[in-house]
């Protein structure tokens, strides 16, 4: 079996009569225009992806690249393989613009070049891409809280990508936090963690916008500090703000990730406004101080705020990429003296004050 | 014979142990059973003999608020978990 070759003129016919057009060349090129419809599949990558772009061998198939050459260096491929309809184009590709084929322009490239090689690692993941690795990119995300559950979320959301990351927090780095948050070092004692914390995200990928909130979250400055972001990150460590920034965020339609950390055990959830539950169904009523100290009362260990940060991280991303499964209405819990997770499902309280029947925040604020 | 997980700030009233093996019928019989075993837990968890607001009850992974309450049934294999609010995070 082989493989037919056509010139401009044949090729825009096939085109318009179903034969599916694949484009072997390089992204770059891809980038520089391309024929309209076509699927990009760099020659390196024929083999091992034709199978996902054209599972059916006997589908017609049109390939093209610049001249001619790569496609029927790929067409023979595909012969070999045993598909049974594939057509090479011999021509310069101008030509099948002269033959009046449908062309798009140059885009804009989605990634920079330095951006492109920044982030190869993630944009090779087909959930991700260069679509999604521009979504992170442009993604605001705000950090409740620069310490223990802060620190993990700040080094790998800046790692790898996260354009924009807010940090909340009017503490100044002390020795005993060093042992939990590694945003911060031993050459940082007194400083700001808002400004500890932007050292150190520059330090691990220059391009992040970091924006400095140095300031308590409360009632009167809830609004106002999440309303310019996409993503919440919930590391307080009280219920007050707990509760404040669950009853904003419901309001302003944020989706929050929230975390919590205690001596062994650490729980996570994600809480998305109207579509799951929020952090009031699931815990209406505050439990009294000496049921829920805070790490400087009773202690946290060391590697449990990396192991629960991390994990909010992971959902930080589905929420910006729009993929996968969230813990939205699910309750993860981490025991770390077990090494063991469990789940409890939680639900919409139809009774809930803040997203339930009766709620004050229905209206969509845009 | 259900098993309580017993949550990390009450463990100090289980002599550390984090989970009671308990028998009963209904999650208030295993309630009931949890707190003869370990006296001291009764008072931290209810108030005026009914368990607290704070505490979520879950057989498995269903929250009782939403089935039967302290009446929900509770099988030989199933695990009850009592979990109050966490608060820790940044500090």
């Amino acid at each position: 079996m082989t493989f037919r070759e056509v010139n401009a003129t044949e090729a825009v016919a096939l085109a318009a009569d179903g034969h599916r057009v694949i484009d072997v060349r390089e992204q770059n090129e891809w980038d520089a225009g391309h024929v309209v419809g076509a699927t990009l599949l760099p020659l390196a990558d024929v083999a091992q992806r034709i199978a996902e772009v054209a599972p059916d061998k006997d589908a017609p198939l049109l390939l093209h690249c610049a001249v001619g050459g790569r496609s029927g260096r790929a067409a023979a491929w595909l012969s070999q393989m045993g598909y049974t309809n594939v057509v090479s184009m011999k021509a310069p590709i101008g030509d099948w613009k002269t033959a009046g084929g449908a062309w798009n322009e140059p885009q804009e490239p989605l990634l920079t070049p330095a951006q492109q090689r920044r982030y190869a690692r993630q944009t090779l993941i087909p959930e991700i891409g260069q679509e999604g690795q521009r979504k992170l990119l442009d993604a605001k995300v705000l950090l409740i809280g620069a310490g223990a559950l802060g620190s993990p979320s700040a080094l790998y959301l800046s790692a790898s990508g996260v354009g924009t990351i807010g940090l909340v927090d009017d503490d100044l780095v002390e020795e005993s936090n060093l042992q939990r948050q590694v945003l911060h070092g031993a050459d940082r004692l007194g400083m700001r963690k808002v400004d500890s914390g932007e050292l150190t995200i520059r330090g691990l990928n220059p391009e992040t916008v970091v924006v400095k909130h140095a300031e308590r979250l409360d009632a009167g400055n809830v609004e106002r500090l999440i309303s310019g972001y996409d993503v919440i990150v919930d590391g307080t460590d009280n219920f007050d703000t707990r509760y404040v920034l669950n009853d904003a965020a419901v309001k302003l339609r944020k989706p929050v990730v929230h975390g919590s950390i205690y001596r062994w055990d650490g729980q996570i959830t994600t809480f998305v406004p109207f579509e799951g539950p929020c952090y009031r169904c699931m815990y209406p009523t505050q439990p009294p101080d000496e049921l829920a100290p805070a790490c400087s009362v009773a202690g946290v260990l060391g590697v449990l705020p990396g192991v629960i940060g991390l994990l909010q991280s992971n959902e930080v991303f589905k929420l910006i990429l729009g993929a996968g499964d969230t813990l939205a209405g699910r309750l993860l819990m981490f025991d770390a003296m077990g090494t063991s997770f469990d789940e409890v499902r939680i639900w919409r309280d139809p009774a809930c004050p803040t997203c339930g029947e009766g709620s004050p925040y229905h209206e969509d604020p845009t | 014979m259900s098993t309580i997980r017993i949550p990390p700030v009450l463990r100090e009233n289980t002599d550390g142990r984090r989970t009671v093996d308990v028998t009963g019928a209904t999650v208030s019989a295993a309630l009931d059973d949890l707190f003869a075993q370990h006296p001291a837990l009764r008072d931290r968890v209810t108030t005026d003999g009914k368990l607290s607001e704070f505490i979520n009850v879950y057989v498995n992974d269903r929250d009782v608020r939403y089935r039967d309450g302290l009446d929900t049934t509770v099988g030989a294999d199933d695990t009850i978990i009592l979990l109050p609010a966490m608060a820790g995070g940044s500090r």
